[in-house]
């Protein structure tokens, strides 16, 4: 329900925008002194386009657009499991997938290979339509959001005015998918798993926009390269003015991305596909290419909410530095994806999984206050705005003051009588 | 406070990670078919005949064929077929040999009993553990040409106890040589007796020709 009005009034904003496109993007070229390796995928677009009749120019520029999301966002999934394996590899102290190609590079593709030779099981019981339809839907809308991502100064496949609303809106459909997984499995263990799932991704919806609002109050736009925009410029030519660098927007940043784990399932709140208790969850039911598709999926989403994380809060494509503004945006828009990346890998060779009770009481009785919280302090942030001379020193004490007490007090409270653990017997 | 130990946590795991690329005490795997590792001396598995030398195996064999083994084994994996005639082993000394001598390796259970029991000291326990085969029928029964591996190895696998065995056996043959002159000198005392000819060594092969025995033999 959450997700249906949402995006219903997206599909209508990108047909919108299609049209829009489709009268006057050829002429949208690059202006300004932008350097060669800025404009080059655009150079690079424009001579592909050039190719074909002016009628159909509009229609190939969106399909452009899809194919490099797709290729770019295929080939990071693929080295992405083959990072991840290696990296828990070396904190494991064992070096990894080694043996097929050079250092493993074509492990991906040996999985690959793998998974699409296996044998497609379905249950007698399940419902088919539905069985293969959940993988095919998740993994559909875990790619839709990543339309609205700029990933660098031109890269922008769709600028939508609700280009914020519209990729949480999009994130919100694959509960749906995985519910239906669960659902269509017709096992026991997958419609708990799925109802697990629900109820996490839920709880964490919560959290993961309320800590979205701030970056939207501050920018005043819904649309991402307008918050990108908002970020850009440098005090003294080298502290950005990216959101994470202020009080409400480092802790913004934190709950955005511990909302994220969890919207995206993956350690420590990977309770859904919890091997030890639902063996794999609503994933128990699945095998051959659609197993894959889920992990597909899983890595999209990861990859989509980071890249929303690196545009909300770390300053999209912009370069940390004034002088470092030579290395193209999308280079830099990589570079800070890829760290959150292996910030999602690291944290998921650290931690072990929550308890459901945990789960859900970290959601409601800590992230939820906290972003509330942070929504007040970037009121005030964005009040005081005019402070100047020693005010300046009252403002940043009054916002730090705000995002600290809260979270040590909740954090105590959460914690009382549980941590720290003592091991009596061990 | 909340979070501390979060990040205890990605310390560790974060030295843990740098830790593998230099320190061999964060990186233990031994990447096998390439490298193996030096197993531990004590490591026992499927025995093996010793032989005394490696260029005539079959002729050296220390095993006399007396059957012990195979009676007292527990899965009853050995089998062994005594030779009707009888050649000079090691030692110059007539014995008794086996024609057959065939472990059925996917019945062994490494128990080594057998190696207990041998008076001889014929049988010893190998270090193999790579004995997969394609085929599940002929190459599992190891007759005595593949089980046949020279003393050098065992020195090499087992050297303490190959050690012990060789001043054993050497110590017993000095025994019985001194035995022997011993008995000699006697009979020449007493020329009388009726002549014990053949029971003085045969002495068609060369003395003592154990290849590398460190006891006082040689």
């Amino acid at each position: 329900m959450i997700a249906v009005t949402p995006i219903l009034s997206v599909a209508t904003s990108v047909s919108e925008w299609m049209f829009e496109r489709a009268t006057h993007s050829l002429t949208l070229v690059a202006t300004g002194n932008d350097r060669f390796l800025e404009r080059f995928p655009l150079l690079l677009r424009d001579w592909i386009t050039g190719h074909l009749p002016e009628s159909l120019g509009w229609l190939a520029v969106s399909l452009l657009a899809i194919v490099v999301i797709l290729a770019a966002f295929g080939l990071l999934f693929a080295y992405l499991t083959l990072a991840e394996r290696k990296i828990l590899g070396r904190i494991q102290n064992r070096p990894g997938p080694n043996r097929t190609g050079w250092f493993g590079l074509l492990q991906p593709f040996a999985d690959g290979i793998k998974a699409v030779t296996k044998e497609d099981v379905v249950p007698r019981e399940a419902d088919a339509v539905l069985h293969f339809l959940a993988p095919v839907l998740l993994v559909a809308m875990s790619l839709l959001g990543l339309a609205v991502i700029p990933f660098g100064r031109h890269l922008l496949a769709a600028n939508l005015e609700a280009g914020v609303l519209y990729f949480f809106a999009a994130g919100a459909a694959t509960e749906l998918a995985v519910f239906m997984a669960g659902w269509a499995s017709h096992n026991k263990y997958s419609l708990l798993a799925a109802m697990r799932a629900l109820a996490q991704l839920i709880s964490y919806e919560l959290p993961l926009l309320l800590s979205v609002v701030p970056v939207v109050m501050l920018a005043g736009s819904l649309s991402t390269t307008h918050i990108v925009d908002a970020q850009g410029g440098w005090t003294f030519g080298w502290i950005p003015h990216w959101h994470v660098l202020t009080p409400w927007g480092f802790a913004g940043f934190l709950m955005f991305m511990i909302a994220a784990l969890a919207e995206s399932n993956r350690s420590p709140f990977d309770l859904p596909e919890a091997e030890s208790e639902l063996i794999a969850g609503h994933l128990t039911e699945y095998s051959g290419f659609k197993y894959a598709l889920f992990f597909m999926a899983e890595y999209f989403g990861m990859c989509g909410l980071s890249a929303m994380a690196v545009t909300l809060f770390l300053g999209g494509w912009q370069a940390p530095c004034a002088f470092l503004e030579f290395i193209p945006s999308y280079a830099w828009f990589t570079v800070k994806l890829l760290t959150l990346l292996l910030g999602f890998i690291w944290i998921r060779a650290t931690l072990p999984r929550l308890r459901m009770d945990q789960l859900t009481r970290l959601a409601w009785k800590f992230l939820v206050p906290l972003t509330l919280l942070n929504l007040a302090n970037a009121a005030f942030w964005s009040l005081s705005a005019g402070w100047s001379g020693p005010l300046q020193w009252v403002r940043w004490a009054i916002a730090v003051a705000v995002v600290v007490g809260p979270f040590l007090f909740l954090g105590r409270a959460l914690t009382a009588g549980v941590a720290p653990r003592t091991y009596r017997y061990a | 406070m909340l979070g501390s130990g979060i990040l205890q946590g990605l310390a560790v795991t974060a030295k843990n990670f740098l830790g593998s690329y230099h320190d061999p005490a964060r990186y233990t795997t031994v990447e096998y078919p390439e490298v193996k590792q030096q197993l531990p001396e004590a490591f026992r598995n499927f025995p093996f005949l010793v032989t005394e030398n490696a260029t005539d195996p079959m002729g050296t064999l220390r095993c006399v064929a007396c059957q012990i083994c195979e009676k007292e084994c527990p899965p009853q994996c050995i089998f062994i077929e005594k030779s009707k005639d009888k050649k000079p082993d090691a030692n110059g000394k007539l014995q008794i040999y086996p024609v057959v001598f065939a472990i059925d390796t996917s019945v062994c259970m490494s128990c080594q009993i057998c190696v207990e029991v041998c008076p001889f000291d014929a049988i010893k326990m190998d270090q193999v553990f790579e004995i997969a085969t394609t085929d599940r029928f002929g190459a599992l029964l190891l007759n005595r040409e593949q089980l046949a591996k020279p003393n050098e190895y065992f020195h090499q696998i087992h050297p303490t106890e190959a050690a012990e065995v060789d001043a054993r056996l050497a110590a017993d043959r000095k025994a019985a040589e001194e035995k022997a002159k011993a008995a000699a000198a006697a009979k020449a005392a007493l020329p009388a007796k009726p002549a014990p000819a053949p029971v003085a060594k045969p002495a068609v092969v060369p003395p003592p020709t154990a290849p590398q025995s460190p006891g006082p033999a040689a």
